[in-house]
């Protein structure tokens, strides 16, 4: 990405306006990513504070192999660890049998007996244009945390499942589990939603 | 009379209960090629699981639909200053 080649060579050489670029673009997704992390609102913007406090001092050792995105999502995961006091590896995926849609659904042969009610147009754009910063954060909050911390990071700021597994410290198959897990959730509560229309 | 293959090796079919786990995966591009085969050949079949693929694509749509409240001035100066300080120690 030239244009990220270009904000780094600036944030090297002591540019502020470039540094407040950055500020700008990722302080609020490295708040929502903390609160999912931390138990509380004030701790996420200490983690926050810190992960800035971090990219401050190490600017000058970052050498661009991830996207700027992705090294202060890093940063950001290792503090809130630490602030958590939870030193572990990695989330561990609850082993426990979760699935998409409840059983009862299904008949015997595995075919649904109560199928979902399609989505028109209508229910779609109703169920998009509610989707404000505070909507989202209550279905995601609604979620168990490792399945919110993946789906924060892939549907809600975007980032690709390697990312995802690097900072989560997830392999491919768990992060996979975990975003299945949290988007069948998450459809189901909008499901819920669309029939009360 | 051509020899033809006999049904009974044929793959088991995927059915509704197999077809929503296997949805992510699918939309992540990561099912092996049988497996996407067999689920595109139900789905072609099956109105429900169509309806339930076409949900969690919307589900993603809602997901990433929301842009978080910008940094206030205050935080944003704050940290420029950090920025600055570093910088010309």
């Amino acid at each position: 990405m030239a244009v990220e080649t270009e904000l780094l060579d600036r944030l090297r050489a002591g540019d502020e306006a470039a540094f407040a670029t950055v500020v700008e673009r990722y302080h609020a997704p490295l708040l929502r990513f903390a609160m999912t992390m931390v138990p509380t609102r004030a701790v996420a913007e200490e983690v926050v504070q810190d992960t800035w406090l971090g990219v401050v001092r190490g600017i000058d050792r970052f050498e661009g192999r991830s996207s700027l995105q992705t090294w202060l999502f890093r940063i950001l995961a290792n503090r809130a660890r630490t602030a958590g006091g939870r030193e572990r590896r990695s989330v561990p995926v609850d082993l426990q049998e979760e699935t998409a849609v409840p059983s009862q659904r299904f008949n015997a042969a595995g075919h649904w007996t109560d199928p979902p009610a399609p989505w028109t147009d209508a229910v779609e754009d109703r169920l998009l244009a509610s989707a404000t910063a505070g909507r989202v954060r209550d279905l995601i909050d609604a979620l168990p945390e490792a399945q919110r911390q993946v789906v924060v990071l892939r549907d809600v700021e975007g980032l690709t499942a390697s990312d995802a597994c690097e900072i989560l410290g997830l392999t491919d198959a768990n992060q996979r589990v975990l975003l299945h897990r949290g988007r069948s959730r998450v459809r189901s509560m909008l499901e819920q939603e669309a029939g009360e229309g | 009379m051509a020899w033809r293959r006999p049904r009974i090796f044929r793959p088991k079919d995927v059915v509704c209960r197999d077809a929503v786990e296997l949805v992510t995966a699918y939309l992540e591009g990561q099912l092996p090629a049988r497996d996407r085969a067999r689920l595109e050949g139900h789905l072609a079949d099956c109105p429900h699981c169509t309806a339930y693929v076409e949900q969690m694509r919307t589900t993603v749509a809602v997901l990433g639909r929301a842009r978080p409240e910008p940094v206030d001035a205050e935080t944003r100066d704050a940290l420029v200053d950090l920025y600055r300080r570093w910088q010309t120690s």
